[in-house]
């Protein structure tokens, strides 16, 4: 078991040296030298130019340059915005939660109609649920979710009236930032309304976010239940009289759901970049907004240093799944 | 294996062998989802070919006289602009047909320089295993690590905003699945004995490569190249959305979103269309991709 750990472990360091070189040379593509890019179109003269160039290490050679910054990101210095001076890192964890609580959202509603959606349609297999789930699932997972966010906000904020279109939280109610999650901050404070306010705000977005996963889910509990569903075990349950309900529920679904669990951990990556485009139809405070203004402010540091912290939080949930996976499934922790 | 199973299988009567492509048309014939995605996407095809025959407007013209004018079965719409007109007076029936060209030339480009440049590194990768099949398995584990969607926005955020540049990061972000599937193939087939055969009689390595092993390895490439039209014209009209892809006036369709945004409190229409049609045309290639699968596919076969 621990041989395994340290094998999968051992695995991730390539990957992240891999990422820090994408990180570093990514921005390296970038027209003009660093420091010109930071005087944007203001300029800058020549002599504080290389002053600058020599204070910052940019006139060594490019692999010194690596090293000192592969030096500075291991120990947790992912550099400055260029537009409000804070550190990197401190503005990532400080809108982390609101994209946590977004993407928590997502994925338990994915989870809760998923894969009730997914059984059913396996133990009724051909029938019209079942080609209705499976439909609305092809469905979901073609879906421009930056257009079904639209069309949402369309029918209930604009035609309903029942969801406001945009925000964490309405501006009446100042909420002391607890866990970072306003939900369960709102809830805390007390405040009549506040926690009310907050799920509203919540809804349409966790909706939105949760639908590709939702299609992917549905799918994947489906077949993984056929599957088990035509094993030998399942027929024996069902030959010494058990009732079919107590064959689906204890004896295949138990089984069925190890690839499930899965695809939910590779889900995180669906989630970070689905993520991206509904915080900026519902002007959600998060990572993903912070990036594209990032972008259109060509705030260079931001975006280098979001895709790495990006990266590497999906590098470790992968590394977690892969870890529980074997721990579930001896065959894949002896298979070399 | 349910009851069912054995009672589709082969009838009795077969008067002789059909050919692969005969086999695989009758299997996809079979699929009535998969025809109708063939039949939409041939349908979207014709449509980007006739463009100027078909749409009633030229894409770009603006008339002044009916900004968001409704669709024509609403109050206020007119049959002269079927599906109503965007802010600035074009018509947007017609920027929809004009915004197929853009959509299938984006998967086409995208499809191509995957394959392109997948299936050489796929190649290189399984015949020469070594240090340069780490190299590049490693290099494509980080990419599929990335979230796909934040490193295309990326490379266009530092290439610069464009149609070709959005294409460009798509085609990268795409890569992996392209050059797993071909490695994996080539290591499947090159342990076979047609290809020790080959090898026996002296043919040459690029030989090997091009003229045995990569023949055998085109079913996968084929289903993967449909659902990859699906994915790179969805990745590239979000990025169009964010407005990082096509630029305006380009009709493309998720552009045309990116400028609707402001106005979905008030015209529903110019929301609504253009979504319709990504939806729609990615839709087509996966439910034809996943068709086609089933078809070449002899695992799946019932």
């Amino acid at each position: 078991m621990l041989r395994f750990v340290l094998t999968r472990l051992g695995l991730v360091v390539p990957t992240f040296i891999g990422m820090t070189l994408v990180a570093f040379f990514l921005i390296r593509l970038v027209p003009g030298d660093p420091i010109e890019t930071m005087a944007g179109e203001r300029g800058i003269d020549p002599a504080r130019h290389a002053k600058l160039l020599t204070e910052y290490g940019l006139d060594r050679p490019v692999f010194v340059q690596y090293a000192i910054y592969i030096g500075r990101v291991l120990h947790g210095d992912l550099g400055k915005s260029m537009i409000t001076q804070v550190p990197v890192l401190n503005e990532f964890f400080a809108l982390f939660p609101a994209t946590m609580e977004l993407a928590l959202g997502a994925i338990i509603f994915a989870l809760v109609l998923g894969i009730p959606a997914g059984i059913i349609a396996a133990v009724k297999r051909n029938s019209i649920f079942d080609q209705g789930v499976m439909g609305l699932s092809l469905t979901g997972y073609s879906m421009p979710i930056f257009w079904w966010g639209l069309l949402l906000i369309l029918l209930f904020s604009v035609q309903l009236g029942w969801t406001p279109v945009s925000g964490r939280i309405d501006v009446r109610y100042y909420i002391e930032p607890v866990t970072g999650f306003l939900t369960i901050d709102a809830w805390l404070s007390g405040e009549k309304g506040a926690l009310r306010s907050a799920l509203t705000h919540l809804v349409l977005p966790v909706i939105v976010l949760g639908t590709q996963p939702l299609a992917i889910i549905a799918r994947m509990t489906r077949s993984a239940m056929l599957e088990v569903l035509g094993e030998d075990y399942i027929r024996t349950a069902r030959a010494k009289g058990l009732s079919s309900l107590r064959v689906v529920a204890l004896h295949a679904l138990r089984n069925a759901l190890v690839p499930v669990v899965t695809v939910i951990g590779l889900q995180v990556g669906v989630l970070f970049t689905g993520a991206i485009l509904t915080e900026t139809i519902f002007s959600w405070p998060g990572v993903g907004k912070w990036m594209i203004e990032a972008i259109s402010r060509r705030d260079y540091p931001v975006l280098q240093g979001g895709v790495l912290l990006l990266g590497v939080i999906v590098m470790a949930v992968n590394l977690l799944v892969d870890i529980t996976y074997g721990i579930i499934n001896p065959r894949i922790r002896h298979a070399r | 294996m349910p009851a069912d199973a054995t009672a589709t299988a082969v009838p009795a009567a077969m008067p002789k062998p059909l050919s692969p492509i005969g086999e695989f048309w009758g299997y996809f014939r079979a699929n009535r989802g998969a025809v109708a995605g063939l039949v939409f996407v041939v349908a979207i095809m014709l449509v980007a070919i006739f463009a100027p025959i078909l749409a009633p407007h030229p894409p770009d013209l603006t008339n002044d006289a009916v900004f968001l004018k409704p669709p024509a079965w609403q109050a206020g719409g007119s049959w002269a602009y079927p599906l109503g007109t965007d802010a600035i007076g074009r018509d947007i029936l017609s920027r929809l047909i004009f915004g197929a060209r853009l959509s299938l030339l984006i998967g086409v480009v995208v499809v191509t320089l995957a394959i392109i440049v997948g299936v050489t590194l796929g190649l290189i990768a399984g015949f020469f295993r070594g240090w340069l099949d780490t190299a590049i398995m490693r290099l494509m584990d980080i990419i599929l690590t990335l979230p796909s969607l934040l490193l295309a926005i990326v490379i266009v955020a530092i290439l610069g905003p464009g149609l070709m540049n959005a294409m460009l990061a798509v085609a990268v972000v795409v890569l992996p699945h392209y050059v797993r599937i071909t490695r994996a193939a080539v290591i499947t087939e090159t342990a076979k004995d047609y290809v020790t055969a080959a090898r026996a009689v002296g043919a040459t390595r690029a030989r090997l490569m091009f003229s045995e092993v990569l023949p055998n390895c085109a079913a996968p490439l084929i289903v993967q190249a449909s659902l990859g039209f699906s994915t790179a014209i969805l990745d590239a009209a979000a990025l169009g959305f964010l407005g990082l892809g096509a630029q305006p006036p380009a009709p493309e369709w998720g552009t045309m979103l990116a400028d609707a945004r402001e106005f979905v409190l008030r015209a529903w229409w110019v929301v609504t269309f253009p979504g319709l049609m990504i939806l729609g045309t990615v839709l087509a290639f996966n439910i034809l991709g996943d068709g086609l699968r089933d078809a070449l596919d002899p695992k799946l076969k019932r």
